[in-house]
């Protein structure tokens, strides 16, 4: 096995390094700057050009190594090069060969378009790592389009009836990905500090206007009005002090966990919406085929069901335990952890 | 049907009361009067019951989805509701056909009554190919019979009124009324001729609040106030208007012909009179008010027969006159609501002095001099077999619904035991994907016996913290049923107990509800079943005292 399931994560000792290590290692690849992929305290780091500024905003220390999509190095006796996994800005695919052996670790992704990001690359694979975040049949998500429009039409609704929309989404990614589908000539658009700094490496990557003017809210009065504006905050804003700012406030959450009812309706949340970053059931399934693999081994998520099932369709599938002990099935994907305080 | 399915959407997208209204008002301004109805039909509680089995169901939304039956389960274990899991997992819309709420019902529910399980499958899949998700959802929760949507009955009758300018007490009145699905009772609902002939009609019933705390400081002057027993029954109106007799509970309900001996005794009141009070169990050789368990052995029951009339006679305990005969006659009496509790009251004794029938009794008032002498009084409640105290403002009006204020339930406080968590099964809804319904056990020979489940009280974060002792203490699984380790203890209250057979624990435990996480409690000192015996011991030793008292 090219790589191993181990205590701080998948380990390649061919080429002495770790994919998105638990904790501080020798040597670590990231595929992106989640904090449940990118931990601080490793000596070195090797992640996607597109990614070592928001990865550099991120850790704090640790050098950090680059590679083009594509671009091959040697590390140890593998052959590493990273390609795009429409996940985040600058989110990879790893792709290891050795002796002929090629895996693939997906890392966080999906195939559905994103204006801040390079497109999934499907790639050929012997062995693939992929993940399962939404690895259920009931996981299937509407176009983007149709969570922008409705999301678009709540705003709107939220600005007649004088109130201001707040909208829930991961700080690094998804609050992006929003702001760059958007209609901009609905209102005002404020972000909370945490999703505002991410922004502003965002800003210094893609091209000019790819993001709409946005203002920190931090800065506001406690009686200023912004009624009609919306709010991009992450989702542990909710229910916070920070909100009272904003007066008469509707709340929405963008994620794909909102596709179950029970799941919005526990977070006491007004609208959800459902737009994810990640592949549903069906796009897991197709880069499972497209990838022409002997074996597949599942991450991060409904990890067991994905494997039955792929075993039931006579492949081969094996199951990377996370870190955690003892069963982790929290509905809130690891991303939360990017939620900062401001 | 997409009209309705968007109605459900918006009330099910927030819980604000202002914008249900506004949502449901839009819905009935703009609806055809049949889909309305039927609307008002489903959002009123009502269900059609048992079109197809919960299985066969499950097993051919697999089938259109092509998934195996373990893979059906895990998304229903991650949904927590059926209707909503084939709804995500079917495969989208073949085709777009709108058909209105009223068609669907008739043309693609009702019918299934009748059919084989072939047919009836064809006719479901019809469906579902042409209704998109959120319509799938609905129609798979009329399906299923359980359309829950936080809408109550008082909401649905404000927002016929706004949309048809009928006075809401008209409204809610009519709706009292076996309510037919058509779109004639929908426009007779909503008919601007509030001059309703219908004698049978009841008055809707007027709800007490529960008292917390000190009624001192919560309702003032104990002189302004009236007391008397809550009595565990029925609650119900009894109607005598033109020589006919209608006796309604507050299921909305007509159940006349269930309780024949106070149809019979309803023949000596005047016409024009209108009571509110309770059903009770009554048997004077008894002591009087026997337990609702003696109500149960024949609430279910189709047909009474003469030994168990006998054995659980019934007695209508009154305590409000609603409508006053007229002196000089008529169909119909005089509409007492407005008139102030006090008065009520003693036109209320008259009319029970007047028939003296021994199934009709007033509801004696509770006299005590002040609010500690009150108390003292509600502290034996249990031995009188009845609640707590009632408390009714002595100018207030007879009020629609739970309007605050005026009359207020004082129930006495609650058995408390602590008991070690045992089992523990994923919630539905909201809490699809926690562990929130927990079984209780109690000690017996080194034994953890269940003594309750309950699945209230504890704060989100607590059901959290729950949530993961479950799964990180897994001794067994039992289907979606979690058998834990014996080491958290919780106070559980409730309102009553009663021997049982039934129960393993020979004891039934009424409304049991999580007082409080016993942090401080290791497993071992949880309370024993023996202690719980010696309390059941100690209310019937006291209830054969107060016997032996009346007896003598």
């Amino acid at each position: 096995m090219l790589l191993v399931s181990t205590e701080l994560g998948l380990y390649c000792e061919a080429g002495g390094f770790y994919v998105d290590p638990h904790g501080a290692v020798e040597r670590a690849i990231i595929t992106h700057a989640h904090a449940d992929h990118a931990r601080r305290g490793s000596a070195r780091y090797l992640t996607a050009a597109a990614g070592e500024a928001l990865l550099r905003a991120r850790l704090g220390g640790g050098v950090i190594e680059t590679l083009r999509y594509g671009e091959r190095r040697r590390v140890g006796d593998v052959d590493v090069s990273l390609h795009p996994a429409g996940h985040v800005l600058g989110s990879s695919q790893a792709r290891l060969e050795h002796r002929g052996e090629v895996w693939v670790v997906t890392g966080d992704f999906k195939r559905q378009a994103d204006p801040t990001c390079a497109p999934f690359e499907p790639l050929a694979a012997h062995t693939l790592v992929i993940e399962s975040t939404f690895g259920l049949p009931i996981f299937r998500w509407p176009a983007a389009e149709r969570a922008v429009g409705e999301i678009s039409a709540w705003w709107r609704a939220c600005a007649e009836a004088g109130q201001t929309a707040v909208l829930y989404a991961y700080a690094l990614g998804k609050a992006q990905r929003l702001l760059a589908s958007l209609p901009r000539d609905l209102g005002p658009i404020y972000t909370h500090g945490a999703v505002e700094r991410l922004c502003a490496v965002y800003r210094g990557q893609l091209p000019e206007h790819t993001l709409p003017p946005t203002q920190v809210a931090v800065g506001l009065a406690r009686d200023a009005k912004t009624d009609g504006a919306l709010v991009i905050a992450p989702p542990s804003a909710h229910g916070s002090p920070w909100l009272r700012r904003f007066g008469a406030i509707s709340t929405g959450f963008a994620s794909g966990w909102m596709r179950v009812r029970g799941m919005r309706r526990r977070r006491a949340i007004d609208r959800g919406f459902v737009i994810s970053d990640h592949a549903d059931w069906p796009a897991l399934l197709d880069t499972v085929q497209q990838s022409g693999t002997e074996r597949v081994v599942v991450t991060h998520g409904y990890v067991e069901v994905l494997a039955r099932w792929l075993r039931e369709q006579g492949r081969e599938a094996l199951v990377a335990r996370t870190a955690f002990v003892g069963e982790v099935e929290e509905p809130e994907g690891a991303d939360e952890a990017d939620d900062g305080a401001e | 049907m997409r009209r309705f399915a968007d109605l459900y959407a918006a009330l099910d997208a927030t819980t604000k009361t202002s914008l249900k209204l506004a949502a449901l008002a839009r819905y009935f301004a703009s609806a055809p009067h049949e889909d309305a109805a039927w609307a008002v039909h489903f959002l009123s509680g009502w269900r059609l019951t048992r079109l197809v089995g919960y299985r066969k169901l499950a097993g051919w939304a697999m089938q259109q989805a092509a998934l195996s039956e373990w893979l059906f389960g895990e998304c229903y274990d991650s949904v927590g509701d059926l209707a909503e899991t084939i709804a995500l997992v079917l495969p989208p819309p073949a085709r777009q056909h709108e058909r209105g709420l009223a068609e669907t019902v008739r043309e693609r529910l009702l019918p299934l009554r009748g059919l084989d399980d072939d047919a009836a499958r064809a006719l479901i899949v019809e469906s579902w190919d042409e209704l998109d998700e959120h319509q799938r959802f609905v129609f798979n929760k009329l399906l299923t019979g359980a359309l829950r949507v936080g809408v109550s009955q008082r909401l649905v009758t404000r927002a016929l009124s706004l949309a048809s300018g009928v006075p809401v007490d008209a409204i809610a009145h009519r709706l009292m009324c076996a309510f037919e699905p058509s779109a004639a009772a929908y426009r007779a609902l909503i008919d601007a001729d509030t001059e309703d002939a219908d004698q049978s009609r009841p008055y809707p019933f007027f709800l007490a609040s529960p008292l917390e705390g000190d009624p001192a400081e919560q309702l003032g002057e104990r002189a302004l106030w009236q007391a008397e027993w809550k009595w565990d029954g029925i609650r119900a109106q009894l109607i005598r208007r033109a020589g006919a007799t209608y006796i309604w509970s507050r299921g909305e309900e007509l159940v006349t012909e269930r309780f024949p001996e106070l149809d019979e005794m309803a023949r000596s009141l005047s016409d024009g009179s209108v009571l509110d009070g309770e059903i009770v169990v009554w048997r004077d050789d008894l002591g009087g008010v026997q337990p609702f368990s003696e109500m149960q052995r024949r609430i279910g029951r189709k047909k009474l027969g003469k030994k168990l009339l006998a054995e659980v006679p019934v007695a209508l305990v009154a305590y409000d006159l609603l409508e006053r005969p007229r002196s000089r006659g008529g169909a119909r009496g005089d509409d007492l609501r407005d008139v102030p509790q006090r008065e009520r009251r003693e036109a209320l004794e008259a009319v029970v002095v007047a028939a003296a029938h021994p199934r009709l009794r007033l509801s004696p008032l509770v006299e005590a001099p002040d609010w500690p002498g009150l108390a003292a009084q509600r502290e034996r409640a249990e031995d009188r077999g009845v609640e707590g105290l009632m408390l009714k403002r002595l100018d207030a009006s007879y009020g629609v619904g739970r309007k605050r204020g005026g009359w207020w339930k004082w129930k006495v406080a609650p058995y408390t035991i602590d008991a070690v968590l045992t089992y523990a099964q994923r919630g539905s809804g909201r809490r699809a994907r926690l562990y929130t319904d927990y079984t209780f056990g109690v000690w017996r020979d080194g034994e953890l016996v269940t003594i309750a489940k309950a699945y209230s009280g504890l704060s989100d974060d607590e059901i959290r913290q729950v949530d993961r002792f479950v799964r990180d203490n897994t001794l067994e699984r039992f289907g979606p049923v979690r058998q834990v380790k014996a080491e958290l203890v919780f106070e559980l209250a409730f309102d009553s107990m009663q021997r049982s057979k039934r129960h393993k624990s020979g004891v039934a435990v009424r409304f049991p509800r999580i007082a409080r996480w016993r942090h401080d409690k290791p497993a071992a000192e949880a309370d024993s079943l023996e202690t719980i015996e010696a309390m059941l011991a100690r209310r019937e030793q006291r209830a054969q005292a107060d016997a032996d008292e009346v007896g003598a």
